[in-house]
């Protein structure tokens, strides 16, 4: 790329999920990245990453991962994604057309059919890992207003955020991941240990078969529910929807009583930060947090 | 009468963007004690799917259900002793069966609204108010750039095919 991006500056790649299912998410992450001086940039040109496409026909998945790239590089500005299976096949099609040349000769003879360019160097980052890696715990901890001690959090990290490791240089061990915990701990709030915590959440095949995406979710709000702790803090759409929106449906075809409520990261920092709750979308969590809210 | 066998499936797979490494497979099982699919259901057996492609087992393999239960969460993947893949293999497998005219619906669905919207879900006129209340920016646009991204790569015979979805 012929200009490096100011590095707090980043084109929103917001996905599909967010702003139709999780407008919380969306709302928290506007709100914190505003706070924290991070530039979130929207570009409407921007369209499905190709992900949901993978199974189907990868070219296209490819082409259309390929496509956003390429708008990102016509806008001299690197990625920020929220979800992560955006996060994911972004990052994986850069990868790709960085090593493969034949691949890449394939992509760009369709690219210039729809009259784009693709010469790479965009870089694709998850806003949690802008907040860790580009800001800091160190320096997040000096914005606070507001102390979470007391809040006891489990992180569940998802699958796409830090698999498969190959494409993200292995920055998290995927078996022990430790930069969600380091989050959560730097607000004040007890990062929770749980059995099976890098567990899918099941989202993924939820339209092919969903008592066994069920099934999956939830084993995990057992194994959350058995430690006490407040809530989970999560940083995936569909991760959210199988737990949050799906908790209800959840309870009553295994006959569970959870009422476990489910953050987005953001709206976790977001109280630490002195934001208020309503900015922070939190009234729209379908499982509502008031008894933690109430702690606070 | 016996199963017909297709020795030169293996090939296919691996020939396949993403099969590449299916040979490699020794059959340990890492991949099925690691995954939270098949320990929900055994319908669901990684290994087992590897194995029938290596024996040729085509068509049955191909017209399954269970291949499309992988919930692509790479687990297996990341403790595989060979680098086989899985999930890859997965989509490679899956790719061979959408030619061979096998898809499930949630996906083809799923390929429709991408092509016509630009993106995989589709925003409501309801949303599209509440986000103007909450002060979002109009995030989606009418995006024809994906129509053609889709006639390109000739996804859109299968879109537009009858009886799809």
């Amino acid at each position: 790329m012929q200009k490096v991006p100011d590095k707090l500056k980043y084109s929103f790649f917001i996905g599909c999920a967010t702003p139709v299912l999780t407008s919380n998410y969306e709302l928290s992450t506007r709100k914190v990245a505003e706070k924290l001086g991070i530039e979130l940039i929207d570009i409407e040109d921007f369209a499905c990453c190709g992900f949901p496409l993978k199974s189907v026909d990868q070219e296209t998945s490819i082409l259309m991962a390929a496509r956003d790239l390429c708008i990102a590089e016509e806008h001299g500005l690197n990625i920020c994604t929220i979800c992560p299976g955006c996060t994911s096949m972004l990052t994986e099609v850069s990868k790709k057309l960085e090593e493969d040349s034949q691949l890449k000769k394939q992509i760009d003879r369709k690219l210039q059919k729809i009259g784009r360019t693709y010469n790479g160097g965009v870089e694709v980052k998850h806003f949690i890992r802008i907040l860790h890696d580009d800001i800091g715990v160190e320096k997040i901890k000096k914005t606070m207003k507001k102390s979470l001690e007391g809040l006891r959090i489990a992180p569940h990290y998802g699958c796409h955020y830090m698999k498969p490791s190959g494409i993200y240089d292995r920055f998290e061990d995927p078996e022990f991941p430790k930069t969600l915990d380091e989050l959560i701990s730097l607000t004040g709030a007890e990062s929770v240990n749980y059995e099976d915590k890098i567990q899918c959440c099941g989202g993924y095949v939820l339209g092919v078969d969903e008592n066994i995406s069920f099934a999956l979710a939830s084993k995990k709000l057992d194994h959350v529910k058995a430690t006490n702790a407040d809530a989970i803090g999560l940083l995936c759409p569909l991760c959210s929807v199988m737990y949050d929106r799906n908790q209800r449906a959840i309870e009553r075809r295994f006959n569970k009583s959870y009422s476990l409520p489910v953050l987005f990261y953001p709206q976790i920092l977001g109280l630490a930060l002195g934001l208020d709750p309503t900015d922070l979308g939190l009234e729209m969590n379908r499982v509502k947090p008031t008894s933690l809210l109430d702690k606070l | 009468m016996p199963e017909k066998l297709y020795p030169k499936f293996k090939d296919e797979v691996s020939k396949t963007p993403g099969g590449e490494n299916i040979k490699r497979c020794y059959q340990c099982g890492t991949c099925n004690v690691s995954c939270p699919i098949r320990e929900i259901d055994e319908k669901y057996n990684p290994r087992k799917i590897i194995r029938m492609v290596i024996l040729g087992m085509k068509e049955r393999v191909l017209s399954s259900d269970f291949i499309w239960l992988c919930t692509a969460c790479y687990t297996c993947q990341e403790r595989c002793p060979q680098d086989v893949r899985i999930p890859e293999v997965m989509n490679a497998i899956k790719n061979l069966a959408v030619k061979e005219g096998h898809v499930h619906s949630s996906f083809i669905k799923q390929a429709k609204t991408i092509e016509s919207t630009g993106w995989a879900h589709v925003m409501s006129e309801f949303e599209k108010k509440r986000r103007a209340q909450l002060e979002l920016p109009p995030v989606y646009k009418e995006c024809p750039e994906v129509q053609e991204v889709f006639r390109l790569t000739g996804l859109n015979k299968l879109t537009h095919a009858e009886g799809t979805g």
